[in-house]
């Protein structure tokens, strides 16, 4: 995909003034929080269980070579294959080869971000092979030539008339000539239509959200069931995981399992969850004949033994995007790539560089929600401060909040007259702001001001009421 | 592509700032696989076994899955062939190929049409046998074999399982541990379901019945 995060934002900007976009945003806010609350609520061992996932995936990354190693030969030793890709290039490249040698024209997809990272729908489709994605959402954006706005729900960009549209587009060739809003119609009509695409595909493609290193077996959690079918019913089972999806026995995904689904959707646990091991046995009547795992490092490798190598942790609840002020209000195509929210505004930049994507950790208002909900406690806020840092460093800071750091700089290092002349812009910013105690518009301050008023000062700095303060007291 | 996996593996240890492990340390990794350790377990999860009953049976039911417990494994037919004329679904059945399932007392329903096999497009209902329940979540869980295709799982519309009262653990962990006694190792496929498929994808609206079962049916039979 395309990165557009350098207009991070222009792209905030329009995603602000498009309607529909906020009509739909209302609906990402009105669930999740409210429902992960409950669901937290009715666990009271929630916060040690973090404690107890968050010490599991340091354990994970401190031994990560070891626990790949054992990965791959269980997955052999069942008769599956593993393929290690450096990047997405080899990735893509690997899933063709497959696809290839059994002569694919069809292959369907669970939903899976790591296939987003990479591209391969476009890289397939270039090659001949059709990509059809199965979760519903997805699908909804596959139709519409769209990349997904959310880790989990990749259509909450939508309204359903939206997505009336995309299917009165698109399904009159299956017999659906009718234009249907309602959802349920629409899931069934959805439903119809993929059934016969599941039962042709050659191949099927799903993500994992856990490797067991202990028994070669990857995970999937998912509510629709499409997972399940994609890698049932066709003869290859591909599946793209990135190396840091690792969990070293059954009883530590278990772990993570708890900790899952209640930060993302706020169930208990999804309604499946499936454990993949291998191909199909010998005496088997059913399941794919071949099971191939194809492993991505793309970058994280280098976050090993680094500021970001705790970013490794995210297990992709989505619990930060969904209680994000900022995504909230722009949503996720703003973000310009395939990870948005504060875990992407962490990632982006590792994965596609801080050049494309700095913009994205400079867009937090470092309310520390992300860290609070956060199942794996990951320090985001922290991390975003990281990039920062990096990117004053490497002068890629815009010039004028480099101008206006430096101009602070000045005035720090010279504590007499930083009191003065606080003291002054204290004085004028009251008289500006007059009675009604706001400031409408201010020069300088055009990108604060334009969207909300500036509270006027109370005339004095802050050191000065401090010192009247402990004048007051002694 | 051996040289990818050879630089991944490179640079993971040029991270963790050492070469690959060995001694003590790689024994101890290899004892923790050998003998996983239990994490944290909710203690809801530790219930004495009836009421580790209930509780599945709560939390299946409010997953939206719907819930019938029959005295015993002899009880199951005729409480399907109930289930279906309630429903008003169609008579056709296919049973999983397992044996326990197949020795129970179906000639008893002249009414039904059963096969047994792994399921096909246009199947409406499917009978499985679970090999475990899990209270914690109100979760069934099912092996594939040749005695129980996972196609049953997911292409029928109505779904119904058929889980023995004690067969019902806990936690995750004992449920693997169950896994574990059999001695097989694991089967290609290990399905863990609650409740019908849905999906929240149109407007975060939740819908029952998206690509897998519209309804799943669980007879749960004492013992
Ligand atoms: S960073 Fe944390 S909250 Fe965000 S998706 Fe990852 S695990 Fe979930």
């Amino acid at each position: 995909m395309h990165p557009t995060s350098q207009t991070f934002k222009a792209n905030a900007s329009a995603a602000l003034h498009d309607a529909a976009l906020q009509r739909a945003l209302k609906n990402l806010k009105s669930g999740f929080p409210g429902k992960r609350a409950a669901a937290i609520a009715k666990l009271p061992e929630f916060d040690a269980l973090r404690d107890a996932g968050r010490d599991l995936k340091n354990h994970v990354l401190e031994h990560l070579d070891f626990y790949l190693e054992r990965f791959e030969a269980q997955v052999t030793a069942q008769g599956g294959q593993v393929h290690w890709a450096r990047d997405a290039a080899e990735a893509n490249r690997i899933v063709l080869d497959i696809c290839r040698a059994v002569e694919a024209r069809t292959v369907t997809k669970g939903k899976s971000m790591v296939s987003e990272e990479i591209g391969l729908n476009d890289f397939l489709a270039a090659n001949g092979i059709e990509p059809i994605e199965t979760d519903l959402g997805e699908y909804i954006i596959q139709l519409r030539h769209e990349h997904p706005s959310h880790i989990i729900a990749p259509a909450i960009h939508l309204n359903r008339d939206q997505v009336a549209d995309a299917f009165h587009a698109h399904h009159g060739q299956y017999g659906f000539t009718e234009r249907n809003e309602n959802p349920r119609a629409l899931m069934s009509e959805a439903r119809q239509v993929l059934r016969q695409r599941f039962l042709n595909a050659d191949v099927g493609i799903t993500g994992a959200n856990f490797c067991v290193a202990e028994t070669g077996t990857t995970v999937i959690v998912t509510n629709e069931g499409n997972g399940d079918l994609t890698q049932i019913l066709p003869r290859v089972h591909i599946v793209l995981a990135s190396i840091e999806k690792i969990a070293p026995t059954l009883e530590d995904v278990s772990t993570f399992l708890r900790l899952l689904s209640r930060s993302a959707t706020g169930q208990e646990i999804t309604v499946y969850t499936t454990f993949s091991s291998g191909p199909r046995r010998p005496e088997d009547v059913d399941g794919p004949e071949q099971f191939h795992v194809v492993l991505l490092d793309n970058g994280r490798s280098g976050m090993l033994g680094g500021e970001f190598q705790d970013m490794l942790r995210c297990i992709r609840c989505s619990a930060c995007l969904n209680h994000c002020p900022v995504y909230g209000a722009i949503g996720g195509h703003a973000y310009g790539w395939v990870y948005p929210g504060p875990m992407g505004s962490v990632l982006t930049p590792q994965l596609i560089g801080v050049d494309i994507a700095g913009a994205l950790p400079n867009a937090s208002t470092f309310c520390g929600r992300c860290e609070d909900v956060c199942p794996m406690r990951i320090p985001l806020p922290a991390m975003m401060r990281h990039w920062r840092e990096r990117e004053f460093e490497r002068h890629l800071s815009p010039a004028g909040f480099r101008f206006g750091l430096r101009a602070w700089a000045f005035f720090a290092q010279r504590p007499k007259l930083y009191q003065s002349v606080t003291r002054i812009a204290a004085r004028v910013l009251r008289w500006l702001g007059g009675r009604n105690g706001r400031i409408k518009s201010l020069p300088l301050a055009h990108g604060w001001t334009a969207w909300r008023d500036l509270p006027t000062p109370q005339g004095q700095t802050f050191q000065q009421q401090w010192a009247a303060r402990q004048e007051k007291r002694s | 592509m051996s040289e990818a996996r050879e630089q991944i593996l490179a640079t993971i240890r040029r991270g963790l700032q050492r070469g690959p492990l060995a001694g003590e340390r790689r024994e101890q990794l290899e004892a923790r696989l050998a003998q996983p350790p239990r994490n944290l377990i909710p203690a809801r999860a530790a219930l004495p076994p009836a009421e580790q009953v209930e509780l599945f049976v709560t939390l299946a039911l409010a997953a939206a899955a719907t819930v019938e417990r029959v005295a015993d494994l002899a009880a199951v037919p005729a409480a399907v062939v109930a289930f279906l004329s309630r429903e008003g679904l169609p008579t056709d059945l296919v049973l999983a190929p397992d044996p326990d399932l197949t020795a129970l007392p179906w000639d008893g329903q002249p009414t039904l049409h059963i096969e047994r096999r792994a399921a096909v497009d246009g199947d409406k209902t499917c009978v499985a046998s679970a090999f475990a329940g899990i209270a914690e979540t109100g979760t069934l869980m099912l092996l594939s074999g040749p005695h129980s295709p996972t196609t049953l799982n997911f292409l029928p519309d109505t779904h119904i399982v058929v889980l023995r009262a004690n067969r019902i653990v806990g936690a995750y962990e004992d449920a693997w541990s169950r896994l574990r006694e059999r001695g097989q190792g694991m089967p290609r496929t290990v399905n863990w379901i609650t409740g019908p498929s849905r999906s929240a994808d149109i407007e975060q609206t939740i819908q029952l019945g998206a690509h897998g079962p519209l309804r799943l049916h669980i007879v749960l039979a004492d013992p």
